[in-house]
């Protein structure tokens, strides 16, 4: 008891010194202090004895657990298989945090008795050794190899009850993702002899989301129990507020199993809410899908909208550009693996600005050498663009090979969450923020900047705006490069869903461009509604139709859509039409 | 006296060209078939299939300058027609395999087998007759541009919007005919072809004969387009390719010249896909690939846009150039075909034919400078 005595001051201490630094003074008996305290002291005071005192009753409990959990696990290792039920059972009812692990080792057949001192230990591979810890004390108990240990067998029967017994044993854990889970699981696979435990662990619960939890897989536990009537109707209500394809599952169940004519009717009408909930929530899956795809198709087109849009040339390189733009990527993330590793999550945010320089750069190449000798013939634009695209995609082939290349997500990019019935990756969010962001870029810079009211005075009138001093050459240089440099900001963003090849920029090449004639030529807004619209339409037409047939039945769409409005969604007025 | 009425109406140029591409076809499979292997004069049967495709792929160049050189429709879909009359032959030489295939089904083609089709697709009834497929071939490309040109002439779809939507549709077709439920072959396409009109494809009189057939064709198509260009409606159509506006306002129907044309030039592509696909021995869906139209396009810039026989050169130059260099140089191959898109439009919009007008015209130019 002494040991216990030193633990408790040591508990009071901490809570003095955190909550109430006076009381640090005193000194004194600990477990009277709750009774003998004067009646005039503070509140904190009174507070902080309650504290201690229930803090002494659940240390004392522990050393009564740990001792019990001695004898609960060695009756594991002994018997047959029927006294290893009872004791699994015994074990699961003391609901010891540590008894979980334990169950769990046994259950994967890692639970062994070491045949010198016969302690029970868990053994995990480790080489072609065990690395064992002690089953009661958690702690490391050095290594070991089979032959030295007994291993606690189970069968497929017991496998079964150890999995139930895990399942409630850690509703009451400390972690709260294990008491999520745990709660999940009896939500799927309910099973009666819970419903105690449960009740305990909804009445022990803090978190307001675990204990929904809890509510609910009570409520799927009670549908399979014999509870009366009235309780499971309440437990179909609950149910059926969860919404989601387990809840379907478990009121299917219900359905099935009910003898009750009014349940069997409660439940049906719940499954039919549950299904509305489902299609729901399965249209919300699918726009989120279309506007995912949606900021994809806006990325590629983005720049042809510029290039094709203002300046009606035809750029039939534009997917090299966004290729360019990815191989950037590429070569970025390979130098700071080799060089500094430690930048890696920095990889993209240093590629974006590379890639745009570069991709701008080729572009105002092209401009200059080629487009430039060409304005005013936009068919022979189209094949020399083609030709230069094929030069392009062979030249990047010869330096890079013809194989994918690897580019990796930054930490920032990968993994996923949750709204409501639907998984949102970070990859894809950031895609979406990404393509919004440059597209918010592109039209502050055409509004403005100096430059943007260049790019606008020599589209909608040439001559006018050279003859007012702007150096329409140049403009033209710098608009195709600003259109080319955004296909390298895609190419970096694409880098992450797609395969970096040579072929990278021809799977984009004709989706670009019906973006841009669908929203209108010369028109960045229609772009963008132009963009999200196919993106929602192919996502939704693609569970019917099969996602070929989907893209197939778009094309054809935009196909007779060009022939009722030929000059797009949103089409410019006025004389630059023509 | 309609052969006589044709034979005048066309150039000195355009009669040396039929009579040129007649004579190939003729004496090639002739030498083959004639003189003995030891024989330096002897044609061996794989340079026949070679001559074979370049003359079909001729046939293809000269349907697209007949739109885009003479009616200003750049189209961007043309290698589909071609495709689809590719497929009508394939269909017919699947049935004429019968009960030869892998699985020895006597109905049903070896792919039909593999994906477990049970009886024949109602679309593919009719194909074991020649006569039938030989309709099919001019019928399926004619009715797809029909419906196309309808609707987009009718609208007035042009210039670049046109290219982009021939553009879209083969490349829709192409990922049709790669579902495997189109019925079609799927991905793998149509292949090992044993019989044309009950004679073996493999064998060198087949290849003479299909050889021969190319350059009649080729020879046939260039004495319709000639006849099609000099008459008056050809007039119209040039007036349509220069000022579409004026023409409209003059009272003309623009769209029914226009839709002549053009379904008078998907019937070409299809019959030259006919003829070329007996002579690979296999047509997939990559064949409507959106690049296969803008290479055949290209065959056109290089040859000479706007000019009958310029495209033929094109064609054939091209694609000698494509056989040598793919063999020899296969690295090279990219570089060279886009260098050639890039340099033809920038220093040859006139392409090989128009090359000797250029020069000519910068002799006289010059000579006209001397004296001044």
């Amino acid at each position: 008891m002494f040991f216990l005595r030193l633990l408790e001051r040591f508990a009071i201490g901490w809570n003095r010194s955190r909550f109430h630094p006076i009381a640090n003074a005193r000194t004194g008996d600990a477990g009277s202090r709750g009774t003998s305290r004067p009646a005039d002291s503070s509140r904190t005071g009174c507070a902080l004895a309650g504290v201690s005192s229930a803090l002494a009753a659940v240390l004392i409990a522990a050393t009564a657990w740990a001792a019990d959990l001695q004898t609960l696990v060695t009756n594991l290792t002994t018997g047959g298989f029927g006294d290893r039920e009872t004791a699994i059972g015994a074990l699961a009812a003391s609901g010891d945090a540590r008894a979980a692990p334990i169950l769990e080792a046994l259950g994967a057949g890692q639970l062994y008795v070491r045949k010198s001192d016969n302690a029970v230990v868990i053994g995990r591979p480790d080489g072609n050794q065990l690395a064992l810890t002690d089953a009661i004390t958690g702690k490391s108990a050095g290594a070991g190899n089979e032959a030295e240990l007994d291993r606690v067998r189970v069968n497929n029967r017991l496998r079964g009850v150890i999995e139930a017994a895990v399942g409630s044993l850690t509703l009451m854990s400390p972690d709260p993702r294990v008491r999520r889970d745990a709660a999940d699981s009896l939500f799927k696979r309910p099973d009666p002899a819970a419903l105690t435990a449960l009740d305990a662990a909804v009445a022990a619960e803090k978190d307001a989301r675990i204990k929904a939890a809890f509510t609910e897989a009570r409520a799927a536990v009670v549908l399979v129990s014999d509870a009366t009537k009235q309780q499971k109707l309440e437990a179909l209500e609950i149910v059926r507020e969860r919404g989601n394809r387990d809840a379907l599952s478990v009121l299917q169940a219900a359905i099935n199993s009910a003898s009750d004519p009014e349940i069997k009717a409660a439940a049906t009408a719940a499954a039919a809410s549950v299904r509305q909930t489902l299609a729901a929530w399965e249209a919300a899956q699918n726009v989120w899908y279309g506007i995912s795809l949606g900021s994809v198709l806006l990325l590629a087109a983005i720049g042809l909208a510029i290039t094709f849009g203002t300046m009606g040339v035809i750029n039939m390189a534009h997917g090299e550009m966004v290729m360019l733009g990815a191989y950037t990527t590429f070569v970025v993330q390979d130098i700071i693996r080799t060089s500094a590793p430690h930048l890696f999550d920095a990889s993209l945010v240093i590629a974006l600005p590379l890639a745009f320089v570069v991709a701008g750069l080729v572009g105002i190449a092209i401009e200059r050498g080629i487009i430039r000798f060409l304005y005013g013939r936009p068919l022979d634009t189209l094949l020399a663009t083609w030709g230069l695209s094929l030069v392009l995609q062979q030249a990047v082939r010869s330096i890079f090979g013809p194989s994918n290349r690897e580019v990796g997500a930054p930490s920032f990019m990968s993994g996923a969450f949750q709204v409501g019935q639907i998984t949102v990756t970070y990859g894809r969010l950031w895609i979406v923020v990404f393509s919004l962001v440059v597209f918010a870029a592109l039209i502050l810079v055409l509004r403005k900047t100096p430059l943007g009211l260049y790019m606008r005075a020599v589209t909608q009138n040439r001559p006018m705006a050279s003859t007012m001093g702007i150096r329409t050459p140049r403009v033209d240089a710098l608009t195709f490069g600003l259109g080319s440099g955004i296909a390298g900001l895609a190419g970096v963003a694409l880098s992450q869903i797609d395969n970096v090849s040579p072929n990278l920029g021809q799977g984009y090449i004709i989706d670009s461009f019906m973006v841009v004639v669908f929203g209108g030529v010369g028109n960045l807004f229609g772009t963008l509604v132009g963009a999200t619209a196919l993106g929602i339409v192919n996502k939704f037409l693609e569970p019917y139709a099969g996602a070929v047939l989907g893209k197939i039945l778009v094309l054809v769409f935009i196909i007779l859509f060009i022939q009722r409005r030929p000059r797009g969604l949103f089409a410019l007025k006025g004389r630059s039409v023509e | 006296m309609i052969t006589r009425f044709l034979w005048q109406g066309m150039g000195r140029n355009l009669r040396l060209g039929v009579l040129f591409v007649l004579a190939i076809g003729i004496i090639l499979p002739l030498l083959n078939q004639l003189m003995p292997a030891s024989s330096a004069l002897y044609v061996p049967a794989w340079v026949l299939q070679l001559i074979g495709k370049y003359l079909s792929f001729a046939s293809l160049a000269l349907a697209v300058d007949l739109v885009w050189g003479f009616c200003g429709i750049l189209t961007l879909g043309h290698a589909a027609f071609f495709a689809l009359g590719g497929y009508c032959m394939g269909m017919y030489l699947m049935r004429q395999i019968g009960s030869r295939g892998q699985y020895g089904n006597p109905l049903l083609p070896d792919f039909m087998v593999f994906l477990n089709y049970k009886e024949l697709p109602w679309f593919w009834h009719g194909f074991d007759q020649f006569w039938f497929a030989a309709i099919m071939i001019v019928a399926v490309p004619s009715l797809l541009a029909l419906a196309l040109g309808w609707f987009a002439f009718r609208s007035r779809v042009t210039g670049v919007y046109l290219s982009i939507i021939t553009q879209a549709m083969t490349f829709a077709l192409m990922l049709a005919f790669f579902r495997n439920d189109m019925g079609l072959g799927g991905n793998n396409g149509m292949t090992d072809f044993k019989d044309i009109l009950g004679f073996s494809v493999q064998a060198d009189s087949t290849r003479a004969a299909l050889c021969f057939a190319s350059a009649l064709v080729l020879a046939i198509f260039l004495v319709i387009a000639g006849a099609v260009v000099g008459s008056r409606f050809g007039k119209a159509l040039t007036a349509v390719r220069d000022a579409e506006s004026r023409m409209r306002f003059l009272g003309y129907r623009v769209e029914g010249y226009k839709l002549f044309v053009f379904v008078l030039s998907a019937a070409m592509a299809g019959v030259a896909g006919a003829l070329y696909v007996p002579q690979v021995g296999i047509i997939n869906p990559s064949e409507f690939s959106p690049g296969n139209s803008i290479e055949a396009v290209l065959w056109v810039a290089v040859g000479g846009r706007g000019t009958l026989i310029g495209p033929v050169i094109g064609a054939v130059a091209v694609n000698f150039g494509k056989t040598w260099l793919t063999g020899a140089l296969p690295e090279v191959w990219l570089f060279a075909l886009g260098a050639l898109f890039i340099a033809v439009t920038l220093f040859l919009p006139r392409g090989i034919v128009g090359l000797w007008a250029q020069i000519r015209n910068r002799d006289t130019a010059r000579k006209a400078k001397v004296p001044a």
